[in-house]
């Protein structure tokens, strides 16, 4: 129970800084509850952007897919985002910190409204964006539930656990609004950050030396988790697209706005592929050496490979802030509520009538209403639908590519004077319509998709019989003692694709081997010598057109986000062109030096 | 100086895809894969990317806006 005490501690420390720490400065206003009336420090800015992007995903997700992909897995997630984000934040996010100051936004819809002159395209994009941050929500509320139940082995049931979670980033959104959640969420980066530290120095120790181990996976069956010789080309290269999103999430984008001069940009753009290093090189890496350490465990069971790893170590102490360390992993959804709620106060609620009718000071309490509501609903939610988490993590990556799509949209509002809402219908629509055909191609391909085989080490393990496995799980231990960790869901970055395409057996429907083709041990983990899964061709009549793999659906290899991207710049560029320009009046109020 | 710093982010985004390292397992100091080694040297170089934009082209009226509101 020391474990779940602590995670408490932690949850008592998050709510004291989200709701009293810092609400010295506050004005009452809207424009402090959504933004922390623009005027976050330097060193606040960057973490709290920084956290806001990272979540669960930085540490175990990436742990656990560098144990079944290799190191392909840092230049895949890490080193991609590494130069895109800050690129988007110096080009997208300046820009919109500047316009929002000049003229009173608070979110991106509210300057595309205007720059559009249509009140009617920003509404689709409020309602589009609104959609597709839901998932995000309510797999949060679902992590914490899952992740209290087994920190606490069981104590803590998964409706009580998802109760506190929720009960606790509702309460301090709720009074410390953007301040108190910027505040949180520099606390968790720095715990973040710490928890890569403390999990590489821990582990170094424990396996007698990285050198050992890696010398070991070189000269064995795994060593291609070394390298890259099992990641398609194509796959590689879709997820530079992917950062694309981070500035078109509503939180991130309204978090542009809180920074008190522009010059906060400057350190945080050129730092932040430095934080994403310091972050994602030990999950990276420690993943990898799992590989030898903890052989043969399956997909699911990788996911928390980095628990198990530090399992070996930890005093229960030890465990509780690790324990502490994923919650504030699964906490990320904090910033999404508060910006679903900002979205449908500022973009919905005052737009059509609601500040005039009622006043500016009404919109602060329209605000705090809508952010009991979705933690109602979204809790509702995760206890009706616990089985089916499934859903809405397949939602999350189809959202992932539909905000990478809309960036298209935004360069051309802030850098294209001859852009129009026309062009922005079109690649809104594109975009709408390109997520619902992936989510059709993904469901009616599921009975189709390759399946990983099973590996019969993964039981062993969980029973801790090998050597170098997990502790034996014991009746009343933590999970990060006890081997079965909690597997912690959600995060804004995309799951893995898993797809590895390879020689195909059957005549018909299977793609053939190609340069690059092969799959990583894939859904079988390292460790195994099975042939990884094939991509099966969904409509045998259109070749290469549409693959399926074992998790998600590619075109010619690639993945979904790259047509979507390229079809909404297309769409923009063209439709654009061949409708009237905005008023002289608009170009005017944006283009003007 | 415009175009030299557009060559230059597109040169830093082609040299993301370091196909030399694909199936290169060497390690790097005994205990480093040098595809990891790599991109975290990119990382280093998206970092400093990043420094020489914001030195040469930091949008100036940006600034300005900066101090309009101060």
């Amino acid at each position: 129970m020391i474990p779940a005490l602590i995670v408490f501690a932690y949850l008592a420390v998050v709510l004291y800084i989200g709701i009293f720490a810092f609400r010295k400065g506050s004005t009452g206003s809207g424009e402090d509850f959504f933004v922390a009336s623009r005027r976050l420090g330097p060193m606040v800015f960057l973490l709290s952007i920084f956290g806001t992007n990272m979540t669960a995903v930085a540490i175990l997700g990436s742990s656990g897919f560098a144990y079944q992909r290799g190191i392909g897995v840092y230049a895949l997630m890490a080193s991609s985002s590494g130069i895109v984000i800050p690129l988007t934040l110096w080009l997208i996010g300046t820009r919109l910190w500047s316009l929002g100051k000049k003229h009173g936004h608070i979110t991106q819809v509210q300057f595309l409204r205007d720059r559009w002159e249509s009140g009617g395209i920003g509404t689709f994009i409020a309602i589009v964006t609104a959609l597709m941050l839901v998932p995000y929500i309510i797999i949060g509320v679902m992590g914490g539930g899952s992740t209290l139940e087994t920190i606490s082995g069981g104590q803590v049931p998964y409706a009580i656990g998802g109760a506190i979670v929720a009960i606790t980033v509702v309460a301090y959104v709720f009074f410390g609004g953007m301040r108190g959640t910027a505040w949180v969420n520099t606390f968790q980066t720095v715990l973040f950050l710490a928890f890569g530290v403390t999990a590489f120095t821990l582990i170094a120790k424990s396996v007698g030396g990285f050198p050992a181990t890696m010398q070991a996976i070189s000269e064995g069956p795994q060593s291609f988790l070394l390298t890259r010789e099992r990641m398609p080309a194509e796959e590689f290269f879709s997820y530079m697209f992917i950062p694309l999103s981070a500035v078109m999430f509503p939180h991130i984008a309204i978090m542009c706005m809180t920074a008190e001069k522009v010059t906060h940009f400057k350190r945080t753009v050129v730092l932040y592929p430095i934080c994403i290093l310091l972050i994602w090189l030990p999950s990276v890496y420690l993943g990898v050496v799992a590989s030898k350490v903890i052989p043969g465990l399956s997909p699911s069971e990788a996911n928390d490979v980095i628990i198990r790893l530090l399992s070996q170590n930890t005093s229960p102490i030890l465990a509780g802030v690790l324990g502490a360390g994923i919650m504030a992993c699964v906490m990320a959804s904090d910033s999404q509520i508060l910006a679903l709620s900002t979205v449908f106060t500022e973009d919905l609620f005052a737009y059509y009538g609601g500040r005039k009718k009622f006043g500016p000071k009404a919109e602060v309490w329209a605000g705090r209403t809508f952010i009991v509501l979705i933690g109602i609903v979204s809790y509702v939610i995760a206890l009706a639908l616990k089985e089916k988490a499934n859903i809405f993590e397949l939602a999350i990556r189809f959202a992932f590519s539909g905000f990478a799509a809309l960036a298209p949209v935004m360069l051309a509002a802030l850098f294209w004077k001859r852009s129009t809402k026309w062009g922005a219908l079109a690649a809104t629509v594109w975009v709408v319509g390109c997520v619902f055909a992936n989510w059709h191609l993904t469901n009616i391909s599921d009975a189709m998709a390759p399946k990983p085989p099973r590996r019969p080490a993964a039981s062993a393990m969980r029973g801790g019989g090998a050597p170098g496995g997990p502790v034996a799980p014991q009746a009343g231990s933590t999970g990060a003692q006890s081997g079965s960790a909690p597997q912690v869901i959600g995060g804004p970055t995309p799951a893995p694709s898993g797809l590895q395409v390879t020689q195909g057996g059957s005549p018909e429907g299977m793609r053939p081997a190609g340069p690059g083709a092969g799959g990583p041990g894939g859904p079988g983990g390292p460790g195994g010598k099975k042939k990884p899964p094939t991509a099966v061709r969904i409509f045998p009549q259109l070749g290469d057109m549409f693959l399926r793999g074992p998790v998600n659906v590619t075109i010619f290899g690639f993945l979904p986000v790259f047509p979507m991207v390229v079809g909404s710049a297309l769409l923009m560029l063209l439709v654009s062109l061949v409708t009237p320009p905005p008023s002289k009046a608009t170009i005017d109020k944006y283009f003007s030096k | 100086m415009k175009i030299g710093l557009a060559l230059l982010v597109a040169a830093v985004l082609v040299l993301h895809h370091d196909i030399w390292n694909w199936k290169d397992a060497s390690l790097v100091f005994g205990f480093l894969p040098v595809g990891l080694a790599y991109h975290v040297g990119y990382s280093l170089l998206a970092s400093g990317t990043m420094a020489i934009l914001v030195k040469f082209a930091w949008p100036k009226n940006l600034d300005d806006d900066d101090e309009v509101a101060a």
